[in-house]
C-alpha cells in the first residue's frame, strides 16, 4: 500500500515539471491552422462546436425552467434543441472542411472525431424530433428532457475527440448521467422508473472497473494522455508490467458493460425495454457509438504494442456477443427487447472492427455506424409511430396485418430489418456495411503483419444467417400473417405525428439512397481515421530487437 | 522510517480496519454510517502521514463531512424501519462467494505488488515531493496542475456536477407531470413524497 502510494505521488508532479516547457502565448504557431492545446485559447477554439453545443444547451436549460411547464413550452424547447443541433453539425462541418490539425495533448483534432461528431449529431436530432411527438402524447411536459439530450451528445462528442483518460471518463459520465435520468423520465410508468434505476446502479459499478483500470494504467505510465501512455509503453518496454495487463483488462470490462458486449450485456434488455421508446433508440444508436469511438481510439492510439494482450480477449467477445445477441434475439416477442438484442448482436459486429487494429477497421467502423445508425433510429421512429399512450402495441404480434392498415410504415420497417440483417439492395447501407466490415476482418494487421481474420469473417456470415430468424420473421408478420380478430385495427391506423414521419422518412430514403451511391461514404469514412502519431517502429516481442 | 511513523501508521490502520468490518456487519444503518465515518478519518490520518495535508483535510471535509451527512439524510428520509425488523435477504453463498472473490483478489494483490518494479525514468528523483511542498505549500503541488494541465477536465467536471443537479431536479421534481394529466391508479410512480406516503 505504501509502496504504491509512493510510486504514483511524484509522477503526478511530472505535470509540474512539464509546464516549463509550454510556450507563451502569442507565438507565431497561433497563425497555423494546427492548434498547441497547452494554451487556453487555442484549446477553446479547437472545441468549437463542442462548446457551441454546451453553452446553446446551457442557455435552453435556463429558459426551459423559466417558464411553467407545459406541452407548448416542451415542444418550443424542443424546436430550438433540433436548430441548436444542426448548427452543431454546421460547425462540425465547417471545423472538418478546414482540415485543422493539433499538437499531440489531450483531445483530438482530427477526420475521425468530427466523422464520429455527426453520426451522434444525427442520431440526437432524431431523439429530439421523435421526443417531440412522443412526450406531447405520453404527457411528459418537462422541456428539460430535451436539454437532457443535448448534455449527453456534448459528453458524446468528448469521447470521439478525448486524447486523454481522464477526459474519456468525464465524457462516459456526462453522457451516462444524463441519460441515466433520461431512462427515468417517465414518471407513470414503474418500468421506466426501473430502468432508470438497474441503468444507474449498473452504469456507475461499470464506471468503477473504468476507473479503477484507468488508475492501473497510469500508475504504470505515470501518465494519463493516450499518446504518451503508448509512447513509454514504447519506451520503456512495459509490455509485460502487470499493472498494464490489469489495468487493461479492467479497462476492457468498464467498456463492455457501456457498449452492451455479452458477458456484460445483461442490463440491456430491461433497460430498453422500460425507458421511453425514443430514448431507447438513442442509446442503442449513440450512446453505443460513442463508447465505441472512445474505445477504437484508445486501443489503437495507446495500446497498438500490447496487442497480444488484448487481441484475443477482444477477440472472443466480439464472438460471444455476435452469438449471445442473435440467438437470445429469436425468442423475443416484445419489439423493444427484439431490437435490444438485435444491439447487442451489433456491437459484436463492431468488435470485430476493433479487433482489426487497423486503419481499415477505424473506416469500417464509422461506415457500419452510419448504417446502423439510420437503421435503428428508423426502426425505433417506426416504433414510436405505432405506439400510443402508455407505450402501447410493442408486441410483435401486434404488427400483424401492418401492411394493410399502414403500408408505408411496414415498408420502413421492413427496410430497416433488412438493412440491420444486412441484405443487399433493399437493406441499403447494411449489406455494404456488413461487407465492408469482413473485409476489415480479413485485412487485420497486427505489429505490421497481416493476420487475416478468417474465423471472425465466417462468424460474422454465421450470425447474419441466423439473425434472418428474426429480422425476416418481423417482416412476414407485417406482410402475411392476418391480423387477429380480436385486435381491433383501429390502434394501429392512427396517424402518427410529422416529426416522426419525418425521421422514418429521412433514414429510410437516407439508408436506401447510400446503399444504391455508396460510393460518397465509402470516401468519406475512408478519410475519416484517428490520425495517430506514428511511432518509429513496432516490433513482435520475440523479436527484441527495436526495445531500448 | 522513524518508530514512532511506523507506530502511528499501524494504529490508524487498525483503526480503520477494524472500523471498515464493524461497519459492514452493523444492522442498523445509522450506526453503520457512523463507524464509515471512523474509517474517513483514519484514511485521512494515513494521508497526513504521507504528507499529504491538503488530501487529508479534503477527506474529512468532504467524505467525513458532507457525503456522510448526505447518507444519514438519506437513510433518516427512507424510514427503514427499527434495526430488529431488517431482514439480509442474502443467502450464505452469495455472500461466500463474493468474499471468497475478494480475498483472492487481495491476496494476489498483496503477493504481486511487492514484485512490482517501477521503471525509474518514471519515476521523478527522491525529495521532490518534499522539495515542492517546502517552497510552495502542500496545496500548490495540487493546484497547479489542476488548473494547467487538467484545465479541461475540470472545467468538463463543472459541466457533468451541472448536469447531474439537472437530472435529479428533473426526476426529484414533486408532481409535474401530474398537474394537467388527471387521476392516477395506485402503483404509479409520481413523486418522492407520494411514494413515501403509500409506503408507511
Amino acid at each position: 500500500m505504501l509502496a504504491l502510494t509512493r510510486g504514483i505521488m511524484p509522477t503526478g508532479l511530472a505535470a509540474l515539471a512539464g509546464l516549463q516547457a509550454v510556450p507563451l502565448p502569442g507565438s507565431p504557431a497561433a497563425a497555423a491552422p494546427t492548434f498547441d492545446l497547452h494554451l487556453p485559447w487555442q484549446l477553446l477554439g479547437a472545441l468549437g462546436p463542442d462548446l457551441l453545443l454546451v453553452v446553446g444547451a446551457i442557455g435552453l436549460m435556463v429558459w426551459a425552467a423559466w417558464r411553467p411547464e407545459s406541452a407548448g413550452h416542451q415542444r418550443r424547447v424542443g424546436e430550438l434543441s433540433l436548430w441548436l443541433v444542426v448548427a452543431t453539425a454546421a460547425a462540425v462541418l465547417a471545423y472538418a472542411a478546414r482540415h485543422l490539425t493539433a499538437e499531440p495533448g489531450v483531445i483530438a483534432v482530427d477526420a475521425f472525431r468530427w466523422a464520429a461528431d455527426l453520426i451522434f449529431l444525427v442520431a440526437t436530432f432524431a431523439t429530439i424530433a421523435l421526443s417531440m411527438d412522443y412526450n406531447a402524447r405520453e404527457g411528459i411536459t418537462s422541456g428539460e428532457s430535451h436539454v437532457l439530450v443535448l448534455f449527453a451528445t456534448s459528453g458524446m462528442m468528448l469521447l470521439a475527440a478525448a486524447r486523454d483518460l481522464m477526459l474519456v471518463f468525464l465524457g462516459i459520465e456526462l453522457m451516462s448521467i444524463a441519460v441515466y435520468v433520461l431512462a427515468g423520465l417517465n414518471r407513470r410508468s414503474a418500468r421506466s422508473a426501473e430502468a432508470a434505476l438497474k441503468y444507474f446502479l449498473l452504469g456507475a459499478f461499470s464506471t468503477g472497473f473504468l476507473l479503477y483500470g484507468i488508475a492501473l494504467l497510469y500508475g504504470a505510465t505515470g501518465s494519463t494522455t493516450l499518446t504518451e501512455i503508448g509512447d513509454r509503453i514504447h519506451q520503456y518496454g512495459l509490455g509485460a508490467a502487470p499493472l498494464i495487463t490489469v489495468g487493461l483488462a479492467l479497462l476492457l470490462v468498464g467498456f463492455a458493460f457501456k457498449v452492451a458486449a455479452a458477458p456484460f450485456h445483461m442490463w440491456a434488455p430491461d433497460v430498453y425495454e422500460g425507458a421511453p421508446t425514443p430514448i431507447t433508440g438513442y442509446m442503442a444508436a449513440a450512446v453505443k457509438a460513442a463508447a465505441f469511438a472512445a474505445f477504437i481510439r484508445i486501443w489503437v492510439e495507446a495500446f497498438p504494442e500490447v496487442v497480444y494482450h488484448w487481441h484475443n480477449a477482444i477477440w472472443f467477445l466480439a464472438v460471444l456477443t455476435m452469438f449471445v445477441g442473435n440467438i437470445v434475439a429469436l425468442v423475443q416477442r416484445n419489439i423493444k427487447r427484439l431490437l435490444a438484442y438485435s444491439s447487442i448482436a451489433q456491437a459484436g459486429y463492431v468488435l470485430v472492427a476493433v479487433v482489426s487494429g487497423t486503419t481499415l477497421g477505424a473506416s469500417a467502423f464509422l461506415f457500419y455506424l452510419a448504417a446502423y445508425t439510420l437503421a435503428t433510429m428508423g426502426a425505433f421512429a417506426v416504433v414510436v409511430a405505432l405506439g400510443d399512450r402508455g407505450e402501447t402495441n410493442l408486441d410483435i404480434d401486434e404488427y400483424a396485418g401492418l401492411w394493410t392498415t399502414q403500408p408505408w410504415l411496414a415498408l420502413a420497417m421492413s427496410v430497416c430489418m433488412l438493412a440491420l440483417l444486412g441484405f443487399p439492395v433493399f437493406g441499403g447501407l447494411g449489406f455494404l456495411a456488413k461487407w465492408y466490415m469482413i473485409q476489415a476482418a480479413l485485412q487485420a494487421q497486427y505489429l505490421g503483419q497481416p493476420t487475416p481474420q478468417v474465423m471472425l469473417a465466417v462468424m460474422i456470415v454465421l450470425t447474419s444467417v441466423i439473425s434472418a430468424g428474426y429480422y425476416l420473421r418481423l417482416v412476414t408478420i407485417m406482410f402475411m400473417r392476418p391480423r387477429h380478430p380480436d385486435r381491433t385495427t383501429a390502434a394501429l391506423a392512427v396517424r402518427p405525428g410529422a416529426l416522426t414521419e419525418s425521421v422514418v422518412v429521412v433514414s429510410v430514403v437516407l439508408l436506401l439512397a447510400l446503399g444504391l451511391v455508396p460510393a460518397y461514404l465509402v470516401n468519406w469514412s475512408a478519410r475519416s481515421v484517428p490520425a495517430i502519431t506514428q511511432r518509429p517502429v513496432y516490433v513482435l516481442p520475440s523479436a527484441g530487437s527495436g526495445t531500448p | 522510517m522513524s518508530l514512532f511513523y511506523q507506530f502511528v501508521f499501524y494504529v490508524f490502520g487498525l483503526v480503520a480496519v477494524v472500523s471498515a468490518c464493524i461497519f459492514v456487519t452493523r444492522k442498523s444503518p445509522v450506526a453503520a454510517a457512523l463507524w464509515l465515518v471512523n474509517v474517513m478519518f483514519s484514511l485521512s490520518a494515513l494521508y497526513i502521514l504521507l504528507d499529504a495535508q491538503f488530501i487529508g483535510a479534503i477527506q474529512v471535509l468532504v467524505y467525513a463531512g458532507a457525503i456522510m451527512v448526505v447518507f444519514l439524510f438519506v437513510i433518516m428520509l427512507l424510514n427503514l424501519g427499527q434495526p430488529g425488523q431488517l431482514v439480509d435477504t442474502r443467502g450464505v453463498l452469495p455472500w461466500l462467494g463474493s468474499g471468497g472473490v475478494a480475498i483472492v483478489v487481495l491476496a494476489a494483490v498483496l503477493v504481486r505488488l511487492p514484485r512490482i518494479e517501477a521503471v525509474d525514468a518514471l519515476q521523478l528523483p527522491p525529495e521532490t515531493l518534499e522539495v515542492a511542498t517546502r517552497a510552495a505549500g502542500a496545496v500548490a503541488p495540487v493546484a497547479t496542475p489542476l488548473f494547467t494541465t487538467y484545465l479541461l477536465a475540470f472545467e468538463v467536471t463543472s459541466v457533468l456536477l451541472l448536469v447531474a443537479v439537472v437530472g435529479a431536479v428533473v426526476l426529484g421534481r414533486r408532481r409535474g407531470e401530474m398537474m394537467g394529466g388527471g387521476g392516477h391508479g395506485r402503483g404509479e410512480l409520481v413523486g418522492a413524497d407520494e411514494v413515501l406516503v403509500h409506503g408507511r
